[in-house]
C-alpha cells in the first residue's frame, strides 16, 4: 500500500515537472510566433528595414524555443500512457480525439511550415514566406485551443456517458465536450497570458539595449511595441482572469475556497484574505491580513452575500490549500505589476519620455521574465486546485496511475530532472546570449557576429555548407 | 457495415510507417554522423534534414496520440509494459532534437552537441526497435492493464529487433545522403549504405526466422493456407529489392537506393501485419477489444479525412522547396 502511494506521488511529481517545464516554451512561442508574423507583415507593408532586422533577430530565438518546445512536448504525449495508463484507458475515448485533432490541425501545420519559415525565404519569396510565418503562428494558437479544451474537460467534464467497462464515452454531441463550461475562459486567459509573457520578454530585451544606448532604433521599436501590449493587454487579462475565477466558483467551488483561503463558511459576507499562512491541519489562516467582506464583493458582487468554505467539502475531496493559496497570490501580484508597467509606460509616452525614463527601463528589464513566473503560478493554481481529482469529481488521481513500481518512476524522474536542467539550461543560455546582443541593421543570422574560419550561421542552411566561402549572397538578400 | 476499427488500424499503421521512414532517415543520419568528417561533411548532412526533421517527428506524436484516441486500451497496456524503453526513447529524442539548433550556437560546444545528436539518435532507434520486439514477444495482461514485471522487455529477441532497427535507420539515412550530397561526402555515404544494407538484411532475416520459428504462435500464421500465399511473397519481394539495392549502390544510382530502402521497410511492415493482425497486443488484445467507441472513431475519422490530405500536400510542398542537392555550389 505504502509503495503504491509512493509510486503515485512520484508519478505526480514527474508529470508536474515535465509539464511545467514544457509550458514555458509554448507560453513563449505562441506569443513570439504572432510577434514574428506582425514584424514580417510590417516589413512587407512599410518596407522598413528595421522590422526585417527585428524579424531575423527574434527568429533565431524562436528556432531554439520551438525546438525545445517540440522535444519536451513529445514527452508529454507519451507520459499519459507511461504514468497515467488507467486515466488514459478510461478517458481516452473522450480526450484522445481532441489530442489527435491537436496533432492533425496544429502540430503538422507548425512543423510543416517551420522549415520554410526558418530557411526558405530565398527559395519561396517574400509573400509565400509570410504565409508560412502566419501558418506557424496559426498552428501555435490552434494547438493551444485543443490542449486547453482537453485540460478544461478534465476540470469541468461535460458531454459524456459512463461505459459499462468504466470508460468515459462521448455523449450525444462533441460540441458539449470541446466547449465545456470552463474552456472559453481558460482559453482566453491562457492565450492572453502567452502574449503578455512574450511582450514582457521583448520589452525586457528592448529595455536592456535602451539602458546601454537610448538612441538604439531597434531597441526603441521593440520597447515601444512591447509597452503598447502591456498597457492594452494587461487590463484585459485582469478582467479575463476575474471572469475565469467566477466560472471556477460556479463549477469548482473547492478550488476557489483554497485560492481564497476560506476554511470556514461566511454567511454574512466573506473577507478577502490578502496574506496569511494557511494551515490545513487546524483549518485556519494564521496571521491573516484581510479586508472584511471584500471577497463576497469580488466573487458575488454583493458585500453581504454568503460564501461557503472548505468546511462544506468532505476532507478527502479538498485540494491542498497552501500551494493554491500562494500560487494564486503570486499570479495576481505579477498581473498587477504588469498593469503598473503598462500604465507607467503610457505616462512616459504621453510626456514623450518613453525612451528616456531609466527607471521605467530598469523596471521593464526586471519584469522581463515575469510572464513565465505568472504562467507557472496560474498553472499550479488551476491544476493543484483540481486535486484530488484528475477528472474533477469523477476520477481520483490516486486511481489514475499506471501499475508501476516506485523505483521505476523514481529512476525516470531523476533522469528527466537531470536531462531537462542540462539541456534546457543550455538552451536558455544560448537564448540569453542571443538576447544580449543588439539587433543591428542588416541582421543576417549569427554568422556576422562570429567571424572567422568556422561558419556558425545557425539556422541558415546555405552558407554553413561552405565554410570559408566568401559572402556570395547579394546585399539585402531575403535570407532569414 | 464499415469496420471502423479496421480503418483505424490502417491509419495508425500508416502513421507508424510514415514515422519510421521519415524520422528513420534523420535518425539514421544521426547514427552515422561520427563517420562524417567534422566541418563541411557534417554540416551539409545536418542541413539536408534541418528543414524537415520537426515535421518527421510529428508523425510519432500522431502515432502515440492516435493510438490513445482510437485504441486507448492498447495505449494503456503497451506503454507501461515498455516503460524504460519509452523513457529512454523520449530522452534520446530530446538530445538529438535540440542538437539541430544548439550545435550552431557556440563553436566551442559543437562537438558536445554532435555527440548528443548521435547518442540521442542511437538510443531512440534502439528503443523503438526494442519496443517492437517487446510487443511481438508478448505482453502479459490482466484486468485491462499490464501485469508483467518491468524487465520483461529485455531479452535477446528485443535486442535483435533493436539492432535491426538501428541498422535499418542507418540504411535509410545513408541512402538519403547519397541523394542529397555530392563529391567525397556522397562517396562516403555510399560506402556506409553498402554496409548498412548488409547489416539490415542480415538482421531482418535473423529477426524473421527468430519470430517465425521460436515464437510458435507466429509459425501457423506464416505457413498455413491461405495466408502462406500472401506471406510467401514478402521474402521473395525482399530478395528482389535487396538485389536491386546492391546493384543501384554499385552502379551509382542517386535517388533509387533511398526509395528501394523505403520499399524494404514497407515489406517489413507488411510482414509485421501478417504476424500481428488482428491483434494489437499479440494474443491478448485485438483491435476490436482495444477500440474506442464508434462515436470517437467517427469524430476523428472526419478530422483525418479533411486534414491528412492537406498535411500530405503541404509536407510534400516543404520537401519540394528544399529539393535537390545540399550545398551544390560549395563543391565546385
Amino acid at each position: 500500500m505504502l509503495q503504491d502511494l509512493d509510486a503515485i506521488l512520484l508519478a505526480r511529481i514527474q508529470f508536474a515537472f515535465t509539464v511545467s517545464f514544457h509550458f514555458f516554451f509554448p507560453a513563449f512561442s505562441i506569443g513570439l510566433a504572432s510577434y514574428l508574423a506582425v514584424l514580417e507583415g510590417l516589413w512587407l507593408k512599410t518596407g522598413e528595414q528595421r522590422y526585417h532586422d527585428l524579424f531575423k533577430y527574434w527568429l533565431k530565438i524562436f528556432a531554439i524555443t520551438f525546438a525545445m518546445g517540440v522535444v519536451s512536448g513529445i514527452v508529454l504525449s507519451y507520459q499519459f500512457g507511461t504514468n497515467w495508463a488507467v486515466f488514459s484507458d478510461r478517458a481516452g475515448p473522450v480526450i484522445g480525439p481532441l489530442m489527435a485533432y491537436e496533432v492533425l490541425t496544429a502540430f503538422f501545420l507548425e512543423a510543416g511550415f517551420l522549415g520554410v519559415m526558418l530557411f526558405g525565404m530565398e527559395k519561396v519569396g517574400r509573400k509565400l514566406h509570410f504565409a508560412a510565418t502566419c501558418m506557424v503562428a496559426l498552428g501555435t494558437f490552434v494547438s493551444a485551443f485543443w490542449i486547453l479544451s482537453v485540460n478544461s474537460w478534465m476540470q469541468t467534464p461535460t458531454g459524456f456517458v459512463m461505459g459499462a467497462n468504466g470508460q468515459f464515452l462521448p455523449g450525444e454531441s462533441w460540441w458539449d465536450i470541446v466547449f465545456n463550461p470552463s474552456f472559453p475562459y481558460r482559453l482566453v486567459h491562457t492565450v492572453i497570458a502567452a502574449y503578455l509573457t512574450t511582450a514582457f520578454v521583448v520589452g525586457g530585451v528592448g529595455a536592456w539595449h535602451l539602458l546601454k544606448d537610448r538612441t538604439n532604433p531597434h531597441a526603441r521599436t521593440m520597447f515601444s511595441m512591447a509597452m503598447w501590449m502591456a498597457a492594452i493587454v494587461a487590463p484585459i487579462q485582469i478582467l479575463a482572469g476575474d471572469l475565469h475565477g467566477l466560472n471556477s466558483l460556479e463549477h469548482q467551488p473547492a478550488k476557489v475556497m483554497a485560492m481564497e483561503g476560506h476554511f470556514e463558511s461566511h454567511p454574512n459576507g466573506a473577507p478577502l484574505i490578502l496574506f496569511g499562512i494557511p494551515d490545513s491541519e487546524e483549518e485556519t489562516v494564521h496571521y491573516a491580513v484581510e479586508i472584511p467582506k471584500a471577497s463576497s464583493l469580488i466573487l458575488k458582487h454583493d458585500l453581504n452575500a454568503p460564501l461557503a468554505g472548505l468546511d462544506t467539502i468532505p476532507e478527502e475531496d479538498r485540494p491542498p490549500v497552501g500551494v493554491v493559496f500562494w500560487s494564486f497570490r503570486v499570479m495576481v501580484g505579477i498581473g498587477l505589476a504588469m498593469l503598473g508597467i503598462g500604465m507607467w509606460s503610457l505616462l512616459a509616452r504621453a510626456r514623450r519620455k518613453l525612451y528616456d525614463w531609466r527607471w521605467l527601463h530598469r523596471a521593464a528589464l526586471v519584469m522581463g521574465p515575469s510572464g513565465f513566473a505568472a504562467v507557472l503560478a496560474g498553472w499550479i493554481t488551476t491544476e493543484v486546485g483540481r486535486q484530488p481529482w484528475t477528472i474533477y469529481g469523477l476520477l481520483r488521481t490516486a486511481d489514475s496511475a499506471s501499475p508501476l513500481d516506485a523505483p521505476a518512476v523514481a529512476t525516470s524522474l531523476v533522469a528527466f530532472i537531470v536531462v531537462y536542467f542540462a539541456v534546457f539550461g543550455a538552451g536558455t543560455w544560448y537564448i540569453l546570449k542571443l538576447m544580449s546582443k543588439s539587433p543591428k541593421p542588416g541582421e543576417r543570422g549569427v554568422k556576422h557576429d562570429e567571424p572567422g574560419p568556422i561558419r556558425t550561421s545557425g539556422i541558415t542552411p546555405g552558407p554553413t555548407q561552405n565554410p570559408g566561402r566568401p559572402e556570395h549572397l547579394p546585399k539585402g538578400s531575403d535570407e532569414a | 457495415m464499415i469496420d471502423l476499427s479496421l480503418i483505424w488500424a490502417f491509419i495508425i499503421a500508416f502513421a507508424v510507417f510514415a514515422y519510421v521512414v521519415m524520422d528513420g532517415f534523420d535518425l539514421g543520419i544521426g547514427i552515422l554522423f561520427p563517420s562524417f568528417a567534422v566541418g563541411e561533411e557534417r554540416d551539409s548532412a545536418m542541413n539536408s534534414i534541418a528543414p524537415v526533421w520537426d515535421g518527421n517527428e510529428t508523425w510519432l506524436v500522431l502515432g502515440g496520440g492516435g493510438l490513445m484516441a482510437a485504441f486507448p486500451l492498447a495505449y494503456a497496456i503497451v506503454l507501461p509494459a515498455t516503460y524504460p524503453l519509452i523513457i529512454a526513447m523520449l530522452l534520446g529524442l530530446i538530445f538529438r532534437g535540440v542538437a539541430f539548433e544548439f550545435r550552431w550556437r557556440d563553436p566551442g560546444h559543437r562537438a558536445l552537441w554532435d555527440f548528443a545528436f548521435t547518442g540521442g539518435s542511437l538510443v531512440a532507434a534502439l528503443s523503438q526497435g526494442m519496443v517492437l520486439g517487446a510487443l511481438l514477444q508478448g505482453i502479459e495482461v490482466a484486468d485491462r492493464g499490464y501485469a508483467g514485471s518491468w524487465w520483461d522487455w529485455l531479452t535477446p529477441y528485443t535486442l535483435l529487433t533493436g539492432l535491426g532497427t538501428v541498422a535499418g535507420y542507418a540504411l535509410l539515412g545513408s541512402t538519403w545522403l547519397i541523394w542529397k550530397l555530392e563529391g567525397p561526402a556522397q562517396d562516403h555515404a555510399r560506402r556506409m549504405a553498402f554496409r548498412a544494407a548488409i547489416a539490415t538484411l542480415g538482421l531482418l532475416a535473423a529477426v524473421s526466422l527468430y519470430t517465425v520459428f521460436l515464437e510458435a504462435q507466429y509459425f501457423d500464421r506464416w505457413f498455413s493456407m491461405p495466408s502462406v500465399l500472401f506471406a510467401a511473397n514478402v521474402p521473395l519481394l525482399t530478395a528482389i529489392i535487396a538485389f536491386l539495392l546492391f546493384r543501384g549502390l554499385a552502379k551509382g544510382w542517386e535517388a533509387a537506393p533511398f526509395w528501394l530502402s523505403l520499399a524494404l521497410f514497407f515489406l517489413g511492415m507488411a510482414g509485421l501485419g501478417v504476424s500481428m493482425f488482428p491483434y494489437i497486443v499479440p494474443d491478448q488484445v485485438t483491435i476490436w477489444d482495444a477500440a474506442a467507441p464508434e462515436s470517437s472513431q467517427i469524430f476523428m475519422l472526419i478530422g483525418v479525412g479533411i486534414t491528412l490530405p492537406l498535411i500530405i500536400a503541404y509536407t510534400g510542398w516543404a520537401y519540394w522547396v528544399f529539393r535537390g542537392k545540399v550545398g551544390h555550389e560549395g563543391y565546385h
